[in-house]
């Protein structure tokens, strides 16, 4: 599927942290003509298995990106207005002034309100406002409100997905949608290209809200290899070059404890072998992403992460280059396919031969 | 010793390769089964000599602190990040040991004569520090230090009489101790030793390793903080050097199973073995990651006193170092599926 | 009900020492269960047999209390302590706490500490067991205490220390006592270690492999003065928690909830917690994950001496548990 149109319909469905039953809709119709077999883990990550052509019991490559995202939640309701609460990592900087549909009794249009800068102290402009002075104003009168919202309802945020400049793309779920655009057309590539390995396509739940839907789908999926994608930090103004990467130079490559080296190794020459650019991130300790859970599911699960590059996270404007997704989808194909039957043993640790 | 060895080898978390090969050279010949998993832990087994031998995993982890290359300047130098916590105070003019190899390298900062007012009053932060290996530009720099690369101070251990220093006895101490227990004659339990990697960053190598083992308990060989030297107040050590074996009660990742304490004491008491309850709520080890592994796992953690952990030189009483051997020795002889009963 | 509180709270039970309140809660289900057992960690697990065709439930009420340990005994036979849990210096002072042993100490606050307008740090602590010595202390480093408080009784509020989470504990006890049938395989757990990290929680989730699982434990409130809003309050029923810090609720876990509640026409409220999360946390992702939810008691002054509950609450909450366990899930 052409990668911006894809972006689009996953950045533009609903799927907050919990409740991702709209956006598994549209992974699961997108998945299903590339899948074998299609099932819905246990906090709801949506599983395809796409079987290799080994002898079986053949090996399992799992591809794990989350489709959960930020957002809003009634958290109560005061003389018609609805006290809000931030679900999943929301950036309390970035909900002023933003449109919203409160999905209650019906779906009610709203905005993200809080007292006029006019009448409050000018210290307190300096400030980021506290999630218990943002509002949800739907505009209708209290009693209205009663009947209509309850404490726990979903807010979502209305956003459609913007078309920049060379080929850049910016909208809400980037973060981690894009990441699941990539792992849709590593599936298409795979179509048409032979591969040993059985390979489990993922899309997580809840990832931000503890790398929830990761950890249980690996413990059940109990996979030999495992690649996790997300996103990771743009180039942008007011961050240090060391921790950021730019844009439409192609994904990044991690390394670092959470990450077996040997595997990542193999994903570079994968990407060496064809042509596709890539950074190396080096991520010191805790990567923040599905990888963290994976690694440590069960007896332990070799690990790479691809990242997308990807500026102003957390915000409804998330941006990123479309062609690096092309390329993460490129390279995870690529991958896939060079997975022999016995590549586990290429990858022991070295000390360890001379002990057998 | 093995543990000059052990301090020596260059094993910053996830790259545990040098220690994983000092320990496996030797524990040869002295275990049952040897294997090194898919994240890189050294799983040995020594088999008990008892009938329904306590299936007993003892972990002493092999990462260290360290640094991470993250970034290279025009002018050749290192910019890193921090693997584990690091004491930044501890940085300034200190040499280093990068990469596998051990390409030696320092931090400098800023003369003294070019500070201003109350400049010298501030801890230089971590991300202000860069490592200098002598590398003439940004290239040279990449081709010798890719990033991601690690490094580790490079001390060297030296024998101060009855005390011993080195770099990372958190938890080289515990290793050496756990590499004994392997020398020694067989005990009645199993003894799963394991080697963990990634403690450091999130007791991540022990964690697998428990779901693999499924022991019936667990115990972490650790080098752990010592406080004892003057301070202001009348207040814990924490442990003392010179004062036993440390056993854990409660910190910050678990708390103990009383049963296994009470063996830990029961045992040093009645052999006259020194020993020292750890200052409770400081620190965690990888008996936290053990004791939450699958239905539960009744564990402990028994340490090394040692200062100036987490610095480029600890040290340690040779003393404490043999109280500990021999105190795990003689409490896992006693261990039987009697002490795991719950009235 | 009033009873079997007034035992579960004043039972001494800190993290990790568990097994004087596991013992009174065992006393109390043994007759009730067809099977009893205490796992790995402690937990005792006091298990139900349904007909066919049922679920295999968890529901887990942590027995453990906050507390203190202490960490040193100094010369003169002070000594300091750690907390267990989410012990807050502010709600200490002048306080008092027992130990297993019966000991009883007073917390005091050094008078030359640093800055004595602002709230001491614990370190500016210590206990007061009566001791001249360090010779002559009757406790040791690695003791546990907790605090010292009796149940009282105001109007339909009930107050006391450790409703975190005896009362939930009660809540389990009670259905279990007024079960009649149910179609489950129910597994009452009342775990150890929640305080000090959900850890009883997620191993015995795990020993049971459930299907679903429910959390019963306190909430915060939103009905004190000036308190943060919170759409929470004593008195209008028991909450069935939407989302906390640490987890989101299962949805068709919560919406049962609200629905038995709804036909049953058992007051109830909703709740979105800012701060703070339960057993169910650690229950979701077990293995390969399980819808998990959590059936809250409103509670006001949460970790202190003097937590405070309302009766109608807690029995409302037996009769929503009883509603849920009546009939498929």
């Amino acid at each position: 599927m052409e990668v911006i149109l894809l972006l689009k319909q996953l950045s533009e469905a609903d799927g907050l942290a919990g409740y991702e039953e709209p956006v598994r809709g549209v992974v699961s119709e997108t998945w299903t003509p590339l899948v074998d077999e299609m099932r819905v883990g246990g906090l709801g990550s949506l599983i395809g298995l796409k079987r290799g052509t080994g002898p079986e019991p053949r090996p399992k490559v799992m591809l794990a990106a989350h489709m959960d995202e930020v957002g809003l939640m009634v958290s109560g309701l005061e003389k018609g207005f609805l006290h809000i609460a931030g679900v999943a990592g929301a950036d309390p900087r970035a909900v002023l002034g933003l449109e919203v549909v409160v999905h209650a009794e019906r779906d009610l249009p709203g905005i993200v309100a809080t007292r006029p800068p006019h009448v409050i102290p000018s210290d307190e402009r300096q400030k980021t406002v506290p999630w218990d002075k943002l509002f949800v104003d739907v505009g209708l009168p209290a009693d209205q409100v009663e009947q209509l919202v309850t404490v726990g309802d979903l807010i979502s945020i209305r956003c459609e997905m913007a078309e920049l400049k060379n080929r850049r793309v910016a909208g809400k779920a980037l973060d981690d949608r894009a990441c699941v655009a990539a792992v849709t057309l590593a599936l298409e590539k795979l179509a048409k290209v032979n591969h040993v390995w059985d390979v489990y396509a993922v899309a997580t739940t809840q990832e931000e809200t503890g790398l929830k839907g990761a950890t249980t789908s690996a413990y059940g999926i109990a996979p030999d290899l495992a690649i996790a994608l997300d996103v990771t930090f743009g180039n942008q103004p007011g961050l240090r070059d060391t921790e950021v990467f730019p844009l439409g130079e192609g994904p990044t490559i991690a390394v670092g404890p959470n990450l077996h080296p040997a595997l990542v190794d193999h994903l570079k020459s994968v990407a060496d072998a064809q042509e596709i650019p890539y950074h190396i991130e080096p991520v010191p300790g805790r990567s923040g992403t599905d990888a963290w859970a994976i690694q440590v599911s069960r007896e332990g699960v070799p690990t790479a992460l691809i990242g997308i590059p990807t500026r102003y996270m957390h915000q409804p404007v998330e941006m990123l280059a479309a062609q690096d997704v092309e390329r993460a989808g490129r390279l995870l194909a690529a991958f896939v396919a060079s997975l022999e039957a016995d590549f586990l043993e290429s990858i022991a640790w070295p000390e360890s031969e001379e002990s057998e | 010793m093995i543990l000059k060895e052990l301090s020596e080898a260059i094993g910053v978390s996830g790259q545990e390769g040098p220690v994983r090969a000092v320990i496996l050279d030797a524990i040869r010949g002295h275990v049952d089964e040897v294997e090194v998993d898919t994240l890189g832990n050294v799983l040995a087994l020594k088999r008990g000599t008892g009938p329904e031998p306590v299936r007993a995993m003892v972990a002493a982890h092999m990462d260290e602190i360290g640094l991470m290359v993250v970034g290279h300047d025009s002018d050749g130098f290192l910019r890193v990040s921090q693997v584990g916590g690091i004491d930044a105070r501890l940085l300034p003019g200190k040499v280093l040991r990068v990469g596998p190899e051990g390409i030696p390298g320092v931090i400098g900062i800023k003369p003294v004569h070019l500070l201003k007012g109350d400049e010298y009053k501030k801890v230089p932060k971590l991300d202000s520090l860069v490592i200098d290996i002598g590398a003439k530009n940004k290239d040279e720099a990449r081709g010798l230090a890719p990033l991601g690369t690690c490094a580790t101070f490079g001390t060297t251990y030296r024998e101060f009489g009855p005390t011993v220093s080195g770099k990372a006895f958190d938890d080289r101490a515990g290793c050496a101790v756990l590499v004994e227990l392997l020398r020694g004659e067989r005990l009645p339990c199993d003894l799963h030793a394991v080697f963990t990697v990634q403690e450091e960053v999130g007791l991540r190598g022990a964690r697998v390793a428990a779901f693999k083992i499924a022991p019936d308990c667990g115990c972490a060989l650790e080098g752990t903080i010592c406080d004892d030297i003057p301070k202001d107040k009348d207040a814990s050590p924490t442990t003392e050097m010179g004062g036993g074996p440390a056993i854990t009660v409660m910190d910050r990742s678990f708390v103990a199973d009383r049963r296994l304490v009470e063996l830990l004491i029961g045992t040093a008491e009645d052999l006259g073995i020194p020993y020292q309850i750890k200052r409770p709520g400081i620190g965690g080890t990888d008996a936290g990651a053990i004791h939450r592994s699958r239905g539960g796992v009744p564990s402990v953690t028994v340490a090394v006193p040692c200062r100036y952990i987490h610095s480029p030189a600890a040290l340690l009483s040779l003393d404490d170092f043999d109280n500990t051997v021999r105190l795990m020795r003689e409490s896992l002889s006693r261990l039987t599926q009697r002490t795991l009963r719950r009235e | 009900m009033r009873e079997l509180i007034r035992e579960l709270v004043e039972t001494y039970g800190p993290s990790g020492v568990e097994d004087e309140i596991r013992a009174v809660i065992r006393a109390e289900v043994e007759d009730l269960a067809d099977e009893i057992r205490v796992d790995p960690l402690g937990s005792l697990v006091a298990r139900k047999h349904g007909g066919d065709g049922g679920k295999r439930v968890v529901l887990a009420a942590h027995m453990d209390e906050i507390g203190i340990m202490v960490s040193y005994v100094d010369e003169k036979g002070f000594a300091r302590f750690t907390r267990i849990g989410g012990v807050y210096s502010l709600n200490t002072v002048g306080d008092r706490v027992a130990f297993s042993n019966g000991t009883v100490g007073v917390v005091g606050v050094e008078q030359k500490r640093a800055n004595a307008t602002k709230i001491p740090t614990l370190d500016e602590l210590y206990l007061d067991v009566g001791a001249t010595s360090r010779e002559d202390c009757p406790v040791a480093v690695g003791d546990s205490a907790v605090f010292v408080r009796p149940l009282d009784i105001q109007g339909t509020r009930l107050i006391a220390k450790a409703m975190d989470d005896r009362i939930g504990c009660a809540v389990l006890i009670e259905t279990l006592r007024r079960l009649e049938s149910t179609p489950h395989d129910l597994y009452f757990v009342f775990t150890v270690q929640e305080e000090v990290g959900l850890f009883g929680a997620g191993t015995s989730a795990y020993g049971i492999d459930p299907d679903v699982a429910i959390a019963v434990d306190v909430t915060g409130n939103g009905d004190t003065p000036e308190s943060y809003p919170m759409a929470v309050a004593l008195g209008k029923g028991p909450a069935v928690k939407v989302m906390d810090s640490g987890m989101i609720a299962h949805r068709a876990v919560k919406d049962v909830m609200v629905q038995r509640a709804k036909d049953a026409g058992i007051p109830y409220q909703l709740e979105v917690l800012a701060r703070g999360t339960t057993d169910a946390m650690a229950m979701q992702v077990v293995r390969s994950g399980v819808p998990s939810g959590c059936l809250s008691i409103p509670c006001r002054y949460v970790h202190t001496p003097s937590e405070m509950v309302d009766e109608r609450d807690v029995e409302n909450a037996v009769c929503l548990m009883l509603e849920v366990l009546r009939a498929d899930l």
